[in-house]
């Protein structure tokens, strides 16, 4: 079975609110499915649904198999949750509170050290083991709570800003991790990092307002930006103006906008129509023009602008 | 079980964790002992007995039991781990049995704590043991009831001060519901079986005749079934508020 999560029209309304509408999707053994959206969006609702936290004022959420409001105890033994903020006992040390973990999830006893050893070493948190949580640095809590997550090797991990307050190197090792936990798992991490979608993610889902409004592989999403094959030429300000009007005259290119300028060189981006690939065009014209650039380079899409397009747009 | 085990262990802890458990036992014994030889007239008496010992223990519960018992489930709301609690494989009534249970062992541990007293009157005196182990017995049983009140009302908010205070005046109000204070208010009009019925609610009816030396059953049954309806509340609260 390699279908691990399936969400059915999963609905969340408080009150007047209508926090999560009518989601549906699944996700894979081996994928990362990054759950994209600004604040508010509903994505930590849905995380609470999944993990059985809430429960869904309708639809389903069924994970391998099981349905997580019939069978809640079976789901949640399957699922490693990293709630939002990663809350934690500060009073205990992550040793005490991972073997507590450990001993609810009916790891035995035996079995239970070894365990834990794996998942500290894993999330590199080995050498904080016996000072009390409520001490640590942020990046550790979130690493102790990620090392929770995973002290029973779930089959679906879900992750709520798993990197959140981390900094730029622990990132990147969360990133490696999650990446290779991968293999065998299903993971979801929601964010609203978008370079962490390009990351470690294989699918994205943005999600405004409660629904899902687009659901595919990052390259998919860079691909509807406006951008997508834009080509950046910077040039001395001497030629500027001619590169400017050479790239007007190339007739696959929509819209000539200027960049970014220093006292030396000056920036254009040159955004195709229809997103096409223009930089052989664009080299060619420049070179029969005789112009020499500093640098030209295309683009793959700004995520950052089909994320505000999808989100603030409608 | 295996949960309930778990949690009930990890509570247990949180208790000697913190100075709270320090200061509750020692204020327990200081102020049972006080009591008992001041306002009790334990020497003055002249009996072999703890009667005056037990009496006051459902007037020093009143106020430090809703200590015990208002972190429980306040404090999960307060820093979000309840999300991280009931995630983990484990029923809410095995999560809100752990959490009772480690409370009242640690009160049965306070309890325990007071057995100077018990060599002491054994020194003295003659005293009828079975009547001081029903007496204990009976303390231990109201413990429960008012900490089943305070796990309750612990549910109800995420601010400790408010669960300490409510939980207060719920056990105050189930524990006088058999004095003249509180039946006065319903004699003038009320029938005299809901006079009755209000009469016996009172934990401390039932708590006074178990140390007199009468462990009648119908007493016991009393106050264990006071503690399974308000775990039983305490479970509904959890399911029903979660997220707030």
């Amino acid at each position: 079975m390699s279908e691990m999560l399936r969400i059915r029209n999963l609905t969340k309304r408080f009150g007047a609110l209508t926090a999560v509408d009518d989601i549906s999707l699944a996700v894979d053994r081996g994928e990362v499915l990054g759950f994209l959206g600004p604040n508010g969006a509903g994505k930590s609702t849905t995380m609470k649904m999944v993990t059985g936290f809430l429960p869904p004022t309708s639809g389903t959420a069924e994970l391998c198999g099981f349905d997580v409001t019939r069978d809640p105890i079976e789901v949640k033994r399957r699922v490693g949750y990293l709630p939002e903020g990663a809350p934690l006992y500060e009073d205990m040390t992550p040793l005490a509170f991972l073997n507590f973990v450990g001993e609810v999830r009916g790891i035995p006893a035996a079995e239970r050290a070894g365990a834990i050893e794996r998942a500290a070493g894993l999330i590199h948190i080995g050498e904080v083991m016996l000072q009390p949580i409520g001490t640590l640095s942020k990046g550790y809590k979130r690493r102790v709570g990620l090392a929770q997550a995973i002290v029973h090797d779930p089959e679906v991990l879900i992750l709520d800003e798993p990197t959140d307050g981390l900094d730029p190197n622990q990132k990147h090792e969360v990133r490696e991790l999650i990446a290779k936990m991968a293999e065998d798992k299903a993971i979801v991490i929601s964010t609203h990092l978008l370079e962490e979608v390009e990351a470690v993610c294989t699918r994205a889902a943005i999600i405004s307002r409660g629904k899902i409004v687009v659901d595919g592989t990052p390259d998919g999403l860079l691909a509807r930006s406006r951008y997508r094959n834009a080509v950046s030429v910077r040039t001395g300000l001497a030629q500027a103006d001619a590169v400017a009007g050479v790239l007007r005259a190339v007739e696959a290119i929509e819209r000539v906008e200027a960049g970014a300028r220093d006292s030396q060189s000056a920036e254009f981006v040159a955004v195709p129509a229809n997103g096409a690939v223009i930089l052989p065009l664009v080299a060619q014209a420049l070179h029969a023009n005789g112009l020499a650039v500093y640098e030209i380079s295309a683009e793959r899409g700004r995520l950052d602008e089909v994320f505000r397009t999808l989100t603030v747009g409608e | 079980m295996r949960a309930t085990t778990a949690i009930c262990k990890r509570e247990l802890i949180a208790y000697f964790s913190t100075p709270l458990a320090y200061v509750f036992i020692v204020i327990f014994l200081a102020l049972t002992g006080a009591v008992t030889f001041y306002f009790g007239g334990f020497f003055d008496r002249g009996q072999a007995d703890l009667q005056a010992f037990f009496s006051f223990h459902p007037w020093l519960y009143l106020f430090l039991i809703p200590a015990v018992g208002m972190r429980l489930w306040a404090e999960e709301r307060k820093t979000g781990t309840i999300e991280l609690l009931m995630t983990l494989p484990v029923s809410t009534t095995h999560a809100v049995l752990g959490k009772f249970l480690a409370s009242w062992i640690f009160a049965a541990i306070a309890l325990a704590l007071t057995f100077p007293i018990w060599i002491t009157v054994n020194y003295l005196g003659a005293p009828d043991n079975g009547v001081i182990v029903a007496g204990y017995i009976a303390s231990l049983l109201m413990a429960g009831a008012f900490l089943s009140i305070g796990c309750f009302v612990s549910a109800l908010t995420r601010n400790q001060v408010i669960a300490f205070v409510i939980a207060a005046a719920v056990c105050f109000v189930f524990m006088m519901s058999g004095l003249e204070l509180v039946l006065a208010a319903f004699k003038g009009w009320a029938p005299t079986f809901l006079v009755d019925l209000i009469a016996s609610l009172s934990f401390l009816t039932h708590f006074e005749g178990i140390i007199k030396g009468v462990l009648d059953i119908r007493d016991v049954i009393y106050l264990l079934s006071a503690m399974v309806i308000f775990l039983f509340a305490n479970r509904l609260v959890i399911d029903l508020k979660r997220g707030d």
